[in-house]
């Protein structure tokens, strides 16, 4: 038995062209894939910064009522105040606060083209699928669900500053009151699963992207290469923990607007 | 001996690169569990070309994993289920009596199917050509350790010289991205003293030439599951890093000239 086969003249279809050379540096860089995935990273990473630290500065709520200039007011108040006032007075007011927000918007800008381009290569790179159901051995819900987590992230940051920046949707809000504006909105249940359900999401793509960010900034070393997976883990859990508890917070309880007792603390305008 | 009994066979049969394809039913009524996959491949061919059918087209060399040539996602997984291993080193004895196995190509825009399950890898080579040489002193035969490399980073350059170059790490990606065999060729000759004069241009040609062929790495690690050499994804970190150093540093070389 033998038959010879006649092998056509095929070749593997390039995705993309070459990249044209001598652009500058950053967009050069940003042509290939890998160099998006940096600003995937880079970018990720300043939002995992802006999260952890968001975090933080919310368990203010914990800390109720604190006498300030004589004053009694929320702690909670007296911190967002303090975040307008960032680097005053070698900055005006809420300067420094707009530097950090253009940063962060400009970062999300950047995440989303990144994530929106290299997906629609990826798609090329596999026109026709596998025509038999895949056996994935390692990549893990969390991996693959980076786009869905990472929309439905975005869709709840869109609800939030509606609800608690600029006060939209939320039923009681009072520019400046931080205290009262969060008890106002997770007083209303649905509400509440809402951040519930939309921080375990944005832990999940935190825990793949946390992961995902020191591979492609080649973070790489023999020594601490076995605590990558753990330090995403940590990461995501922080930020769960974290925010899930406001929701469940106000729910119980712990977190109670008193409308009497207290004054809300913004530019001498008061309840 | 063992035998194996009803195994059905699904195999995908594309005429050529342009046709439609599709999967085509086998069955195979006895199989020593000695037998490999391509001998149970071969048995079938040599029953189709008897019945003056055609053979299956699928691609093999060695057969004792070494030269990457065999290629073949079984069950969806490629090289099959077992790991570490290429599809000529899985053996039947891996599946049971009755078992149907499904068989596709790898799929990827850069691996056009030639005919069935044979496709053309050719942008790897591609990659590798991006590479060029490295510069060695040539003559007299050199004095054994003349060169003095630490035994963990020899160690860690042989892993990633391992790669047989079979695409598997391709085929296995969600995204059809090359990053695994690419980060191991690069990983190779990086690490090593003898790679350093062309580090940074090699680096950026290679990842340059990767891109223009394939999908980009979510890690998701399905190439390092999948390869047959165990090749860690470690070294797609190791490019990422060296990617950035040559672009920054070919500048500055290129600002001198
Ligand atoms: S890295 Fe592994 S899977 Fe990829 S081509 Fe090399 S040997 Fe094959
Ligand atoms: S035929 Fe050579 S590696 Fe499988």
């Amino acid at each position: 038995m033998s038959q010879t086969l006649r092998r056509g003249p095929v070749t593997g279809t390039a995705v993309k062209k070459p990249p044209a050379k001598n652009k500058p540096f950053l967009l050069d860089l940003y042509a290939t894939a890998v160099g998006k995935k940096y600003v995937m990273a880079i970018t990720g990473l300043i939002g995992i910064g802006f999260v952890i630290a968001h975090m933080i500065g919310n368990l203010k709520v914990y800390l109720g009522v604190v006498n300030e200039g004589g004053e009694r007011v929320y702690d909670a108040d007296v911190y967002g105040e303090f975040l307008r006032e960032l680097l005053v007075p070698i900055l005006p007011r809420t300067y420094a606060l707009w530097g950090l927000r253009l940063l962060l918007i400009a970062a999300l800008i950047l995440h989303l083209h990144a994530a929106y381009t290299l997906t629609l290569l990826n798609r090329k790179a596999r026109p026709v699928k596998y025509q038999s159901p895949r056996d994935y051995e390692v990549a893990n819900f969390a991996s693959r669900s980076m786009r869905w987590t990472g929309i439905i992230v975005l869709a709840f940051l869109a609800w939030h500053l509606a609800d608690l920046t600029w006060g939209w949707v939320n039923p009681d809000f009072v520019r400046g009151a931080v205290y009262r504006n969060l008890d106002a909105s997770l007083s209303r249940i649905p509400v509440a699963a809402l951040y519930v359900v939309a921080n375990v999401l944005l832990g999940i793509h935190l825990f793949h992207g946390t992961w995902s960010m020191l591979q492609s900034l080649g973070v790489n070393s023999p020594r601490f290469n076995q605590w990558r997976k753990a330090a995403a883990a940590g990461v995501a859990t922080l930020i769960v923990v974290g925010n899930v508890s406001f929701p469940v917070a106000v729910l119980a309880g712990v977190i109670e607007f008193d409308g009497d007792a207290i004054t809300c603390c913004v530019e001498g305008e008061h309840k | 001996m063992s035998t194996l009994t009803n195994i059905t066979l699904k195999v995908w049969r594309q005429d050529g690169p342009d046709e439609q394809g599709r999967f085509e039913t086998h069955q195979i009524p006895e199989i020593p569990a000695e037998a490999s996959f391509l001998e149970m491949l071969d048995f079938l061919n040599e029953r189709l070309v008897a019945e003056n059918k055609e053979a299956i087209v699928f691609d093999h060399d060695c057969r004792e994993g070494i030269c990457g040539t065999c290629s073949l996602m079984i069950d969806g997984r490629a090289h099959g289920p077992q790991h570490g291993t290429a599809t000529c080193q899985l053996h039947m004895r891996t599946f049971a009596s009755g078992d149907e196995i499904v068989i596709e190509p790898w799929r990827a825009a850069a691996f056009p199917i030639i005919k069935d399950l044979m496709t053309d890898r050719a942008p790897l080579d591609r990659i590798i050509e991006a590479g060029g040489f490295i510069t060695a002193a040539t003559g007299g035969a050199p004095d054994a350790n003349l060169i003095p490399i630490p035994k963990p980073v020899a160690d860690a350059s042989m892993d990633a010289a391992a790669c047989i170059g079979c695409g598997a790490c391709v085929a296995a990606c969600p995204n059809g991205a090359a990053n695994l065999f690419t980060g191991a060729k690069i990983a190779h000759l990086n690490l090593l003293p003898q790679g350093q004069a062309e580090r940074f241009q090699r680096s950026e040609a290679m990842v340059e030439t990767m891109d223009e062929y394939f999908g980009s790495c979510t890690n998701h690690g399905e190439c390092e599951a999948a390869c047959p050499k165990e090749i860690s994804i470690d070294v797609i970190a190791v490019m990422n890093a060296d990617y950035l150093k040559s672009k920054l540093k070919n500048r500055k070389s290129l600002s001198r000239t």
